[in-house]
């Protein structure tokens, strides 16, 4: 038979079977379009980590006080005030590579303006900060480095904060906040940036490190160091250098027993990657079982038709079609069924998932991959599953066919 | 045209040989109308699948057109049933929701004609089977008895076979299209058809020029049908 004539066949024998293909069919749209829909957020959410990470700043180096991890125990972790603004300092003076280094102190406190208090993280850092997580101004200007110097309690607010305790729209530079009991003037507002994941970089007030140090926090320590590497091959060297300097400064000789940790950015965009990855993997497989399901639908509903169409298989072979013709004929129905319902079930998924971003707050995307997956899948369910009933329906004698009741 | 020599068939179920034909021989020589006349279980129905290159005998030889086919693979006898053999059968067969032309087209199908020659071959075959044109495009579900047992002739004239079996091709109708069913074969029968027909009734069987007798798997009678009834159609 021609390939046209056997595709027109086809469609006429599932066409005469209106309900049954139909319900085979949307089986089939239920396994692919959750398949899409749900590979599409995976896509979706992970790019949009990524995106948020990146936002954060590129090229970064992260110091973290806590002991690095030896064996399965991580030692006083999170807590530590084991690094100092010293070491930030020498950072700075000695890794002529790195481009920018911010130490940071963060934490929550009550900002009271006028009437109107909020609580807010207030980042105690250097003017390299602004450049690290690319900061422009609003109003006014950002912390200066004699500022810094000199101990000025000065604070520089983001865009919402500037909102909730001035009000909307109002230029507060020049204004007093009052943060744990110290006031601060105002000197500028950064640009607002959005919110980027971990920190609301709208929601924040960043004042001198010395400040942080003097009036708030006490002592030297330091929450944080943030390095900037120049391009993204120079990382590893910095991280190195980074690591080297800051053993020799705390008189360590085992890095195994470093009470710091050094990361990167690229770290911890690979985690969380891996982390959505097995998500999305996991939700992926528990569409793949409604996938199966609908296979196992297709088989059901071939194996059906053979029986119902002995006697049109018994005809058609008394009338001269081969074997191999009644297999294509049987398998290219089981493929149609699945490839129609595994475009329809495309266009579901897509349309779940745009409905998912538009009302969900879920950011999806419908990668090529996803959708040339799902179509190969379908058509592969179509072939695997038809081909048993199809096989069957070949195999049956044109005499016995004939004389089935 | 169709020979055979000492035909044997013999089934085996659990253990239990059947012999079914029992060395049957005779030949149809081209534009012959035969009518293979037998009760049931005399072996007439096993001897119509050989003849249709349906099933292969356990002994003996089948020539049709002159080539041995007793001893063909299934794929090659498929080849033989396409080109050479059309089958009329007792119920019809038809797709039901098909077109009377989509039905009749069928065997073209698998001899890859082009669609427009389809068309055309449909056409001049249920022209022949006596089919009226306005019925070309209805539903064979939607037509008689009659007018499907056309449709069915139709559909094993298109390829132009040397042979038309017809297997009580009467056996679901009543007396009246009967007639116009035996006048349809006695009709293409004139106009050159070999012609072999499979009944258990006499009155079925004195429609042909030669009656076959069978009866436990062999030949009782094969003779020249004197009294000949010949039906024409309107």
């Amino acid at each position: 038979m021609n390939l046209s004539d056997l595709f027109e066949e086809t469609f006429f024998a599932l066409f005469s079977n209106k309900v049954r293909s139909g319900l085979t069919i949307l089986g089939i749209i239920i396994g692919i379009g959750s398949v899409v829909a749900t590979l599409s957020i995976g896509q979706g959410v992970s790019n949009s980590i990524q995106s948020n990470i990146a936002s954060i700043g590129s090229n970064l180096i992260m110091v973290t006080p806590g002991a690095q991890q030896s064996g399965l125990v991580r030692q006083s972790a999170g807590s530590a005030t084991t690094l100092t603004l010293d070491d930030a300092n020498a950072v700075q003076s000695q890794i002529t590579d790195a481009q920018y280094v911010a130490p940071q102190i963060s934490r929550s406190y009550q900002a009271v303006a006028g009437g109107n208090n909020e609580n807010v993280q207030v980042i105690g850092t250097t003017p390299d900060y602004a450049n690290i997580r690319s900061l422009n101004m609003l109003y006014g200007s950002f912390i200066t480095n004699s500022q810094v110097t000199a101990i000025d309690p000065v604070a520089v607010l983001g865009p919402t904060t500037s909102d909730n305790l001035f009000g909307q729209g109002v230029d507060p530079v020049g204004k007093t906040v009052k943060i744990n009991n110290v006031i601060f003037t105002v000197v500028g507002v950064t640009y607002p940036k959005g919110s980027s994941g971990f920190v609301n970089q709208d929601d924040m007030i960043v004042i001198p490190v010395t400040v942080a140090q003097h009036y708030l926090s006490g002592g030297n320590n330091v929450s944080s160091i943030t390095i900037q590497a120049p391009n993204q091959q120079s990382i590893p060297l910095i991280q190195q250098e980074v690591t080297d300097l800051l053993l020799q400064r705390h008189n360590i000789s085992n890095p195994q027993n470093a009470d710091f940790t050094v990361t990167n950015e690229a770290d911890i965009i690979a985690t969380v990657s891996s982390i959505t990855t097995t998500f999305t993997i996991f939700l992926a497989s528990i569409a793949g079982i409604s996938l199966l399901v609908g296979g196992i639908g297709i088989m059901n509903m071939m194996l059906t038709t053979v029986t119902e169409r002995t006697r049109e298989i018994g005809l058609r072979k008394a009338i001269g079609a081969k074997s191999r013709d009644i297999t294509m004929q049987f398998l290219i129905e089981a493929a149609l069924l699945t490839v129609i319902g595994g475009i329809l079930g495309i266009i579901f998924g897509a349309a779940i998932s745009a409905l998912l971003s538009k009302f969900a707050s879920v950011t999806t995307q419908v990668s090529a991959f996803s959708v040339a997956l799902s179509f190969g899948v379908s058509a592969a369910i179509g072939l695997i599953f038809g081909y048993y009933p199809a096989k069957k329906a070949a195999q049956l004698s044109p005499i016995e066919a004939l004389r089935y009741e | 045209m169709i020979e055979i020599r000492n035909i044997t068939k013999t089934y085996l179920n659990d253990d239990v040989e059947t012999q079914v034909l029992k060395g049957v021989s005779f030949s149809v020589k081209d534009g012959e109308f035969v009518a293979i006349m037998g009760p049931s279980g005399s072996g007439k129905s096993t001897l119509m699948h050989i003849l249709g290159a349906l099933d292969t005998p356990t002994s003996g030889q089948y020539f049709l057109d002159g080539k041995d086919v007793s001893d063909l693979s299934d794929d090659e006898l498929a080849d033989i049933r396409r080109s050479k053999i059309g089958f009329v059968f007792q119920s019809f067969n038809l797709l039901p929701r098909a077109t009377v032309m989509r039905n009749v087209e069928m065997p073209l199908l698998y001899s890859r004609v082009p669609k427009e020659e389809r068309e055309e071959k449909a056409k001049a075959a249920l022209i022949s089977a006596g089919l009226s044109n306005d019925r070309f495009y209805h539903l064979s579900n939607q037509l008689s008895g009659g007018q499907m047992q056309r449709v069915a002739i139709a559909r094993s004239l298109v390829n132009d076979p040397a042979l038309i079996l017809a297997d009580e091709p009467t056996g679901n109708l009543d007396t009246k299209t009967g007639d116009i069913v035996l006048a349809t074969f006695q009709k293409l029968n004139e106009s050159g058809k070999t012609v072999v027909l499979i009944t258990h009734e006499q009155y079925v069987a004195e429609h042909a020029e030669r009656i076959i007798h069978i009866r436990d798997g062999v030949i009782l009678e094969d003779k020249k049908n004197e009294n000949r009834l010949v039906k024409k159609l309107q």
